[in-house]
């Protein structure tokens, strides 16, 4: 890709005055279905492929870009002002961006922050991350509600819809794709014995956000000893590392093709090794246990995601980010969100829950008793410990006979609400209790 | 946790007059408590002694009682109705602080009312500054270092300690009053003597100052479960140092990192489980340090807040009606979210908008007063746009804000003013700017975070861009841009020397048009179902489908001002209601945040949009209602009538021809010459020379009025031609090409305010009330009651004849506004607005008849005397009106019969001079005040009495009365003085005043005026050894000249600037020396009278509470 040279790249310190007198180089943004959004070049005017999905987080858009859960993905941002505080080193879940393309309505060049390093308009264009802007996002978004999300394309190259759209649809969608693989972390690692006290957890890393370590080492009453591994490490290379417990971390797209990760949860469950799983690491916990993932509509993503805890009846506001979800049924569990995607797959099940009038909210349809169901893989009871409040999606499991529990969103936040972090303590003392 | 059983009925406070610093917005928290708690089937008692609000309509509750809102009144109601909670969170710092009186007098306890909503312990944690420092260190926030102190010596030793500048800030005290900013000792010691005097505790904070750091709010939730959200951040343009009620704010906050929003949140969450607010709305205030991001908590309020309603209007979350369910037990998730009705109210809302609001001035009207705005509040109103970007919003805000004329400048001191904030600020930015003044030295000097200066700047880089030299040059790009980026098209048309009508035309030839967008408190995730919209140039699709036939579309009255405040709200929300009644769908357009008719539910669409031709054509066009109601909401829709017409849009109601009509003083004179009725001499001028001619023929003393204005703005008398000389430069200027109309004052007039309804065939004089200043005195300005007191009905009957004679005469249908004057037998007519009027409320509730939903049904083709007789039998004079009655009337082409309530009511104003301290507070033909309380009495003194205290300024049953009277009021005023004294009030008075009561055989004691020697008036006042203030100012109704005016000479003068100029004359000092002390004060006869009555009245015995309706059945 080869940087345009009227390309704005003011700096922070650059008299502010009037915009770029140039116009930067006119984009297209092309979905599957031929619907095409118009706008302006903000980043790299290159041309990027992927599934267009939104985010409707207010703050953390370099924490979104950097998220590998958005691998393959081209994200816009609800939020139409993006770049007000610049970027700086720390907000980064991961060395590079990890967004296949940018889609928002007003990138800002110029920050203004006492943390920033730089411009977001900068940091997109070295980066060779192809961005559009001044584009309506919020009717994209509206049709991305309404139709799902599908594959699109960002191009400043062609700017002809027709041929766009046309390689659009030569390009995979994320269903089947083991995208994970292509954000996991660089080969095994070898660790060496541990003092007595100290515990060690193994991060199964399927495209782990930096915001996991961190969260673990904060909560940790003691020193942990944190070490990542592939996806795909066999279950041997993890059992060599003698851990106190482990992660499944969160990751991109669809957890069904990861075998060799689904392979190595059976594994560690069947050992009686404390587990948890984040995002897509929830996921693959699900498909471990027997049960099955289905794609959602348009999926979570945002920071206002509120998730029912069951026990508790306390409502925690949460990040999210995710496409696709765990089907309850499938680990016969009685239990129908409200998903669209879900309830036409699954219209004949319906009859076993309450089928409700559209102003009926999700707190009318809670279950009075728990959600507990079996996994058809012989690990014993499941029950869903967390509800999306919005749709009913699964959003927590915790299994009874083992010590393993899982969630669909993300703890660590960053971006997003810290009301959750409480996972990573239960998760701790789910280890100490196993050590003791 | 479902709904709590154990209680059935809630008493609800609301907030009392409208003051600076609390506004309508309490009407709108109230009034969505009310229709959520009465939902959930409780029983509902109001007490607010405001009338002009839609909460205290008897439609809403179960009971309504307009009465002060004090212990002793409150307790008589609690008595009556036998409460099981009380709910004061909704009703501002007044609902508060009552709240907190009646627990401490043991109110509650004796008659087993629970607190709902904020218990105890929790406002006082909150209140009381030092507690709520030291909660703060011990969950481990940060804090501004202070020190609370009740003394100055301790004050001055506190401020060693911590060092200049500083912050001094009263407890417990209303928008910040009395507090303000010090930069030495000097300042120091004014403030905090006056702050200990504001402080119902005696007790004042200094503080560290945060000055120049960046400001930010949280509004916040939390439910009996622990469930707490966000509703809202709020960033405030202007950086510390600015009360954030005159601060120009934005939503969300825009300058925060992902980490730093969290920060806060995290606090928030915390500082409201610290404080121990159960249930909820509250607001949290935080300052962070530009430099090091330091974040330090700066208040908070454990209620509903002015904060909370522009969050509400910002985000769709309806904060006051979850609030309240809360107190009764829901928890967050079990309350559906009414715009979505699919997703809960336990989520935060996530916008994909931007939200400004700007605070709206008047410094203008107080003369004297210094402009610098500090973190005591002085704005009286305020209007939010929506855009998609800031500079959209901002643009739009801007407009919105109907300013009367662009500010004056002063460039020679640019630096100087942008150092020092003052409502023109933002000006001054641009100003900057466009002088190519560097960003860093604005930033430097504003301290406004660079990233709003940049947006700013770029609007100034624009507009240089406009080079065109015709309309027609304008290409579409750039007025695409222009238009995304928020200017107006008059904005755009000042540049290229044409109108803004010009440019709208060429804008639509090149198809630069805005689209509508939903406002869906979730960024579009989900289906929303409740129609919120704004308009936007950046976008392309149009959500707003329009509604269905057949519809009506009402224009909002925008920013409170003073003299259009939330009376015409109050008419607009009751239109809506009663045209959805009537099967009409109702679109609402408005830009005022605080207000019921912008609430998401209260018409069936709402455009959130600056009420000026260009925004509100394409609604007009996309919807296409049968008509437009401009009627109902004040001076600003009106002014938009010949736009509306001039592109083909149907007006309901009086006819545009009819309203300039009534405008125009020269057609309005001959159309009543032709009826046969006497208006005051009169004549119009264009020049200062012209006026002089006008003033020879007519004589002095003339009243100065420019046309077109709201509030009597400018409007003055002059005794002398030096005088209109003076005036006539700033009529000039306010009436932007208008004539200046020129009247023979009438002296010793009383005047009436009469609201009348037409149908265009019957006219129907609904209130006639009698104002209780003499004319010349601003009717908004004026108490005033109703029935008439001092009127034979021979003179009722005139003016009876006489509005309808006018009303026919301009062919005006539905409501109608007339102003007359009654000089011994003669009647004239002063003038008449054909709209709705600031009484329509008072008028209403006095009555029992709702005037609004009459008048607007009437617009749509009902006829007024069917409705009426719905009402019958109503009291008249002749006894009760019946529906026969009201035909026979209708037969003989006669008024329909006047309602004579068999009681009095009083309508008494509050005036915001404590705010303005250096403005005189003599009541005069420009309106000032800013809201006003209603009474009911058996007697006119006993409503009179009550209408007092509800106003806060309770007259005295004993005690020292200080007498100043003007020679030509001591005839009449001697024997009101001697009334005084045989009750056993001790008579104090100064020179000539003090030697004439001795004369006249009243005991009476001397004391020096100011500049005679000491102790003198001033003093004795300062002592609190007065306890009534009668003056009586010696040049009639004139003012003393306004101090030279403001000029900042350096950062030091934005702290204190009290009014000690030895120039002021003594009555002058008198009157202000009463204000600062809370002594009340009379300046007419008129009022005077009305006031000994009143004391008469509260010596024969305690007063009774009132139950709306009561009186009427």
């Amino acid at each position: 890709m080869n940087p345009a040279t009227s390309v704005p790249t003011e700096h922070r310190t650059a008299p502010i005055g009037v915009e770029p007198t140039e116009p930067a180089p006119a984009a297209l943004l092309v979905l599957e279905d031929g619907t095409v959004f118009e706008g302006r070049s903000a980043g790299c005017p290159g041309e990027v492929f992927g599934e267009v999905v939104f985010n409707t987080s207010m703050t953390g858009y370099q924490e979104v870009l950097t998220d590998p859960s958005y691998r393959g993905q081209i994200v816009a941002m609800t939020y139409p002002e993006i770049g007000i505080y610049g970027i700086n080193h720390d907000d980064v879940e991961s060395e590079k961006i990890q967004v296949a393309g940018f889609a928002v309505h007003h990138a800002i060049a110029k920050p203004s922050s006492h943390r920033a390093t730089g411009s977001l308009v900068e940091y997109l264009f070295e980066r060779e991350i192809t961005t559009i802007e001044n584009i309506d996002t919020r009717a994209l978004v509206r049709h991305l509600r309404s139709r799902g999300a599908m594959r699109g394309a960002i191009s400043c190259l062609d700017l002809d819809p027709v041929s766009l759209r046309a390689r659009v649809l030569e390009h995979p969608s994320l269903v089947g794709r083991d995208l994970a693989g292509e954000v996991t972390t660089a080969g095994p690692v070898k660790a060496d014995g541990l003092p007595q006290a100290m515990r060690r957890i193994v991060l199964v890393d399927g495209g782990s956000k930096a915001g996991i370590s961190r969260a673990l080492v904060k909560h940790a009453a003691s020193p942990i000893d944190l070490i990542r591994v592939r996806y795909d490490a066999r279950l041997g290379e993890i059992l060599a590392l003698a851990p106190n417990g482990v992660i499944i971390s969160n990751g991109p797209g669809d957890p069904a093709p990861l075998a060799a990760t689904i392979e190595l949860v059976r594994g560690l469950l069947g050992r009686g090794i404390p587990l948890a799983g984040i995002c897509l690491g929830h996921q693959i916990l699900g498909l471990a246990l027997g049960g099955s993932t289905y794609k959602m509509q348009f999926g979570h993503r945002g920071s206002n995601h509120p998730v029912i805890h069951m026990e508790t009846g306390r409502v925690m506001i949460t990040a999210q980010n995710h496409g696709f979800a765990i089907d309850p049924t499938s680990l016969g569990i009685a239990w129908a969100p409200l998903d669209n995607a879900f309830t036409a797959a699954k219209a004949d099940l319906l009859n076993t829950t309450v089928s409700s009038p559209s102003t009926e909210t999700m707190a009318d349809r809670l279950p009075k008793t728990p959600l507990v169901g079996n996994s058809p893989m012989g690990f014993g009871s499941v029950e869903v410990t967390c509800l999306s409040l919005n749709d009913g999606t699964v959003e927590g499991l915790r299994l009874l006979d083992r010590p393993a529990l899982s969630v669909q969103f993300h703890p660590e936040a960053s971006p997003g609400p810290h009301d959750a972090a409480g996972f990573f303590a239960d998760f701790l003392a789910m280890v100490e209790a196993d050590h003791a | 946790m479902p709904r709590r059983t154990d209680i059935q009925t809630i008493l609800i406070l609301g907030s009392g007059p409208i003051v600076i610093g609390q506004a309508a917005e309490f009407d709108y928290s109230g009034t969505q408590a009310l229709k959520a708690l009465r939902a959930a089937g409780y029983r509902l008692v109001v007490v607010n002694s405001n009338s002009a609000t839609i909460m205290t309509d008897p439609e809403l509750s179960d009971a309504v009682y307009i009465d002060p809102l004090t212990v002793e009144f409150v307790e008589q109601i609690i008595a009556t109705e036998r409460p099981d909670a009380l709910l004061p969170t909704l009703g501002g710092q007044t609902a508060l602080n009552l709240a907190v009186g009646l627990v401490e007098a043991g109110v509650l306890e004796r008659y087993g009312v629970e607190l709902i909503g904020a218990p105890l312990e929790a406002i006082h944690r909150a209140e009381n500054r030092q507690q709520f420092k030291e909660m703060m260190l011990s969950i481990g926030l940060d804090v501004p270092r202070s020190q609370q102190v009740d003394t100055l010596r301790d004050a001055v030793l506190a401020a060693e300690e911590i060092g200049y500048p500083l912050v001094v800030r009263p407890c417990f005290t209303l928008g910040g009053v009395g507090g303000g900013i010090v930069f030495n000792v000097k300042e120091l010691e004014q403030l905090v003597a006056r702050g200990l005097r504001e402080s119902p505790t005696s007790t004042v904070l200094v503080e560290e100052s945060v000055i120049g750091w960046k400001e930010f709010e949280l509004e916040v939730m939390r439910d009996r479960a622990d469930n707490v959200v966000i509703v809202c951040s709020i960033e405030n343009v202007d950086p510390m140092g600015v009360h954030t009620g005159d601060s120009v704010t934005v939503a969300p906050a825009q300058t925060l990192t992902d980490r730093e929003y969290q920060q806060m949140r995290d606090a928030a969450q915390a500082i409201l489980r610290a404080i121990g607010v159960e249930t909820g709305g509250s607001n949290i205030q935080f300052a962070v340090c530009p430099e090091t991001g330091r974040l330090v908590v700066i208040e908070m309020n454990p209620r509903v807040s002015r904060s909370s309603a522009l969050a509400s209007k910002a985000t769709g979350y309806p904060i006051a009606k979850v609030a309240a369910l809360l107190a009764v037990g829901y928890s967050l998730d079990e309350i559906p979210n009414a715009i979505t009705e699919q997703t809960t109210a336990a989520f935060e809302p996530a916008l994909d908008y931007v939200v400004v609001k700007l605070p709206r001035f008047q410094l203008e009207k107080f003369p004297g007063t210094p402009p610098g705005l500090t973190s005591q509040m002085k704005s009286v109103g305020e209007v939010m746009a929506i855009g998609r970007t800031f500079k959209e919003a901002l643009g739009k805000a801007l407009r919105s804000l109907e300013l009367d004329a662009t500010p004056k400048l002063d460039f020679e001191r640019i630096r100087t003013y942008l150092a020092t904030p003052t409502p023109e600020r933002l000006a001054y930015v641009f100003a900057a700017f466009r002088a190519g003044m560097p960003l860093d030295e604005v930033r430097a000097l504003t301290k406004i975070d660079r990233w709003f200066l940049g947006e700013l700047a770029q609007f100034v880089g624009l507009e240089s861009r406009i080079v065109a030299t015709s309309v027609a040059d304008l290409s579409a790009d750039l007025l695409h841009n222009l238009k995304t980026w928020g200017f107006s098209d008059v904005e755009i048309g000042e540049r290229v020397g044409c109108s803004g009508r010009e440019v709208r035309m060429r804008r639509e030839k090149l198809e630069v048009c805005s689209v509508f967008k939903m406002v869906d408190t979730c960024a579009a995730e989900f289906t929303a179902a409740t129609p919120y919209f704004y308009s936007t140039y950046a976008g392309t699709e149009n959500e707003a489908k329009p509604l269905s036939d057949p519809k009506v579309l009402i224009l909002g009255s925008g920013p409170n001002r003073i003299g259009q405040g939330i009376e015409f709200d109050y008419a607009n929300v009751r239109a809506a209601w009663a045209l959805q009644e009537a099967g009409y769908r109702v679109i609402m357009v408005n830009s005022n945040p605080e207000t019921v008719s912008t609430d998401y539910d209260t018409a069936d669409r709402l455009y959130f949009e600056p009420l000026t031709i260009e925004d509100v054509l394409p609604i007009v066009r996309h919807e296409k209602p049968i008509g437009v109601i401009t009627g109902f909401g004040g001076q600003t829709p009106l002014k938009l009538a010949r736009g509306l017409v001039e592109e083909g849009v149907p007006l309901l109601g009086t006819q545009l021809d009819k309203i300039e009509l009534a405008e125009d003083r020269e057609q309005f004179g001959s159309l009543l010459r032709e009826l046969g009725l006497k208006a005051p001499p009169y004549g119009m001028a264009r020049t200062a020379e012209e006026s002089l001619d006008v003033a020879a023929r007519l004589g002095y003393p003339i009243l100065v009025r420019p046309s077109y204005i709201l509030g009597g703005r400018a409007v003055e008398i002059a005794d002398t031609p030096e005088e209109l000389r003076r005036l006539m430069e700033e009529a000039l200027r306010i009436s932007s090409g208008h004539p200046v109309f020129i009247d023979r004052f009438l002296e010793d007039a009383i005047e009436i305010d009469v609201d009348v309804l037409s149908d265009g065939t019957d006219v129907w004089v609904a209130g006639l009330m009698e104002q209780i200043e003499e004319a010349g005195i601003h009717s908004g300005d004026s108490a005033c009651v109703l029935p008439a007191v001092s009127l034979a009905d021979g003179t009722l009957e005139q003016i009876e004849h006489a509005a309808a004679s006018l009303v026919r005469g301009l062919e005006a249908i539905g409501l109608i506004n007339i102003q007359m004057a009654v000089k011994g037998r003669e009647l004239f007519i002063i003038e008449a607005n054909p709209r709705a009027s600031r009484t329509v409320p008072f008028v209403s509730k006095t009555i029992g008849i709702p005037l609004a939903k009459l008048a607007a049904r009437i617009l749509i083709g009902d006829s007024l005397r069917e409705m009426l007789a719905t009402h019958c039998p109503y009291p008249t004079r002749s006894g009760p009106c019946t529906a026969e009655d009201l035909e026979q009337a209708h037969d003989a082409g006669a008024v329909l019969p006047t309602p004579r309530p068999l009681f009095s009511s009083v309508k008494e104003v509050v005036l915001p001079f404590g705010r303005f301290p250096g403005s005189d507070v003599l009541r005069g033909p420009e309106m000032r005040s800013t809201g006003e309380v209603m009474s009911f009495g058996r007697t006119f003194p006993e409503a009179f009495a009550k209408a007092q205290i509800a106003a806060g300024d309770p007259l005295p049953t004993q005690g020292t009365v200080l007498v100043s009277l003007a020679d030509h009021d001591k005839r009449e005023g001697v024997p009101l003085i001697a009334q005084l004294k045989d009750w056993g009030f001790r008579i104090v008075a100064t020179g000539n005043t003090a030697r004439m009561l001795q004369s006249m055989g009243i005991p009476t004691e001397s004391i020096a005026k100011v500049g005679e020697g000491r102790p003198d008036v001033v003093d004795l006042i300062t002592q609190g050894k007065v306890h009534l203030v009668i003056n009586t100012p010696s040049a009639g109704l004139i003012r003393d000249p306004a101090p030279a005016p403001f000029v900042p000479t350096s950062t030091e003068d934005r702290g204190l600037h009290l009014p000690i100029h030895g120039e002021r004359s003594s009555g002058f000092r008198m009157r202000i020396a009463a204000l600062e002390n809370h002594v009340p004060y009379m300046t007419n006869l008129l009022s005077l009278r009305a006031a000994v009555a009143a004391i008469r009245s509260q010596l024969s015995g305690p007063f009774s509470v009132e139950r709306l309706g009561d009186r009427m059945a």
